[in-house]
């Protein structure tokens, strides 16, 4: 029976790949790509002004909203913001890390840095969040350790940096930042150093081989063959920040995020076509960052 | 005249491990040297570290007479072809042969120019503008060739260069190297376990075993004149007989190596020429090869001997199998080994 079975499939294979993508193909069509485009249509459905109620008739009226009210583009433009600073921010400190666990450490310590990355991912996010806005807080221990370190005025003029700055780290952007830079640092690591395993050690040495210094093989050789890692890691870092809504809620200044801004308008506010829209703006913006990352060349390398 | 390269008592171990054991050679300028040796024998080692790859435990290393063991390979006048080719695969290969010029800051113009130069030198003058993967095993060993010379290194090093490609394009390869290297001049240095190749090759070559240097000399020398049982069985193949067996045969107790086409196969009942050295035998096998064919033959319970005979049209077949055979050679033809 079986046998007959895998003569029946031997030579047609087309039809044997159908029959296995098919359950996967259907819930990730519906699931996921249908309910995105459900959201996307509904950013362009009306919203009757009197009953509050969502119709389905075609505009572009929130969009008008979304591009012509300051307070909006302000959440935009902050959101984006705080997104290339935390991309950046994650990139500057993984890529020692990830180089190093790449490139020279033992296997022992290998498997040490990686549970040691991924180790704070395990534990429950909203303990974390609500942990640094202690730690962060103008009596927490983040204060006290820069008082005892005797560099106190730092802290009080950086907290005086218009628009960064605030009352405490809690609640300035700057906090935000760093609990930002916290939250998706292992998501940069990771795929950084798996970019990074895959440079066999002879490009390296050929680069100086022929002369380069360290710092031109890093240049040269090094960033360009990471940038696969680096885009898959901004990504991971960038979308993350745009769209999270409970690391500006808790931590940081009041402003308004685009995350919470989906979540409020959603939920208490009732206006479907705006969240909707507010929530198309990352995947904007994350269409054209790989399409800029591609024509930089990030994929050539694959 | 100085050394273009030196190395003074060069050690170095990997762990336990000893991968180079106090070794000294001497390379002089324009030479086309040859580390032979089977794998883990010391000879990459040794290469690496007069790229400077690596650094020796002990020992020092000159080039043109110039202490070089604690300078980084970038400051080092001396290019490296390596064995996986190592181009980078982000760039095109006239960036990849320019890479050298580049990182010295030279222009953009005479970079492309002399890249195009390089790539002609190698016969690849069309292939500037493609990528590395789009190219064969043998063209990614050009490239990987034009990058290396772009600089003008006193020194090449070449790390199994040919391994990589079937045989037809080996032997191509074989001779334009050595073309290359009498036009240009300079000192090449190449890594190979094959034999073969090391013998065509080089001037002269070194025999590397377990750390060490086995035996230094011209392919010739080497052939003929094998001083240990391990290099006349490597280089070539050959006949070592030791001990009583040697006795038997010799009248002596020291090893000797006789080459399996030094030695003649004649009727058993046939008496052998003067003043040569004659045993009898079973012929147990008899591999043809064309041109010639090889057979082995049994001399007494421990000991068999490789006979190669050149294969003419004319000439006489061997007899059948399992049949009593004379082997005889001249007493000149032995070459005395070390013990040990």
């Amino acid at each position: 029976m079986l046998r007959s079975l895998s003569t029946f499939f031997h030579g047609r294979n087309a039809f044997y790949i159908a029959l296995l993508l098919a359950p996967p193909l259907l819930w990730l069509g519906t699931v996921y790509l249908g309910s995105l485009f459900t959201l996307l249509a509904q950013s362009f459905y009306a919203i009757d002004e009197f009953t509050a109620k969502v119709v389905p008739e075609l505009t572009l009226k929130t969009y008008r909203q979304l591009f012509t009210q300051p307070a909006n583009v302000d959440i935009v433009v902050r959101t984006v913001l705080m997104a290339i600073a935390v991309t950046i921010a994650s990139a500057v400190i993984a890529f020692p890390i990830a180089n190093y666990m790449a490139r020279y450490a033992g296997p022992k310590m290998k498997a040490f840095f990686y549970v040691g990355v991924m180790l704070p991912m395990w534990t429950s996010y909203l303990v974390k969040v609500y942990a640094w806005r202690l730690i962060l807080a103008k009596q927490g221990i983040a204060s006290w350790a820069i008082a005892s370190l005797g560099l106190e005025r730092g802290l009080d003029s950086l907290l005086a940096t218009p628009v960064v700055g605030g009352p405490s780290l809690a609640s300035s952007y700057i906090g935000m930042f760093i609990v930002f830079v916290y939250m998706w640092l292992p998501f940069m690591i990771l795929p950084l150093s798996a970019a990074l395993e895959r440079v066999p050690a002879s490009l390296l040495q050929a680069s100086a081989d022929l002369g380069a210094r360290p710092g031109q093989t890093f240049r040269n050789v090094v960033v360009p063959l990471a940038l696969p890692g680096l885009a898959a890691g901004s990504i991971f870092t960038f979308s993350l920040t745009l769209g999270d809504y409970i690391i500006p809620s808790v931590v940081g200044a009041p402003g308004y995020f685009v995350g919470m801004m989906v979540y409020q308008q959603q939920g208490t506010a009732g206006n479907m076509p705006l969240a909707a829209a507010f929530s198309v703006v990352p995947i904007v913006l994350i269409a054209l960052y790989l399409s800029l990352a591609k024509r930089l060349g990030a994929f050539d390398a694959l | 005249m100085t050394a273009a390269i030196e190395l003074k008592d060069a050690s170095r171990a990997f762990g336990t491990v000893v991968a180079l054991d106090r070794v000294s050679l001497t390379i002089a300028p324009g030479e086309f040297f040859a580390l032979l040796g089977p794998s883990g024998s010391g000879k990459t080692t040794c290469l690496r570290l007069i790229a400077g790859f690596d650094h020796p435990d002990s020992g020092t290393i000159l080039l043109d007479g110039e202490d070089v063991t604690d300078v980084p390979p970038y400051d080092r006048n001396v290019n490296t072809v390596f064995q996986d080719y190592a181009l980078f695969p982000h760039m095109s290969v006239a960036e990849n042969v320019a890479y050298g010029l580049r990182v010295r800051r030279v222009g953009a113009a005479e970079r492309a120019g002399r890249a195009r130069e390089m790539l002609e030198l190698v016969r690849l003058g069309d292939f500037g503008d493609r990528r590395p993967g789009q190219l064969s095993g043998g063209q990614k060993q050009r490239v990987a060739l034009a990058r290396a010379l772009i600089n003008r290194p006193n020194v090449l090093l070449l790390d199994e260069p040919l391994g990589a490609l079937d045989l037809k394009l080996r032997e191509e390869m074989q001779a334009e190297l050595k073309g290359l290297q009498q036009r240009l001049g300079i000192t090449f240095v190449f890594v190979t376990h094959d034999q073969g190749e090391a013998l065509s090759m080089a001037d002269r070559v070194a025999v590397f075993s377990q750390g060490r240097i086995e035996q230094l000399d011209t392919p010739r020398g080497l052939y003929t004149r094998p001083r240990t049982a391990f290099v006349a069985s490597f280089v070539g193949s050959a006949n070592v007989v030791e001990g009583p067996e040697a006795e038997r045969l010799t009248g002596r107790r020291e090893p000797f190596a006789i080459r399996p086409e030094l030695i003649e196969v004649i009727a058993v009942d046939q008496q052998a020429p003067s003043g040569a050295i004659s045993c009898t035998g079973t012929l147990e096998d008899v591999l043809y090869h064309g041109s010639s064919s090889r057979c082995h033959v049994r001399i007494d319970e421990h000991t068999t001997l490789a006979v190669a005979r050149a294969e003419s049209v004319a000439g006489t077949p061997l007899p059948p199998q399992g049949s009593r055979v004379r082997l005889a050679w001249r007493a000149e033809s032995m070459v005395p080994l070390q013990a040990g």
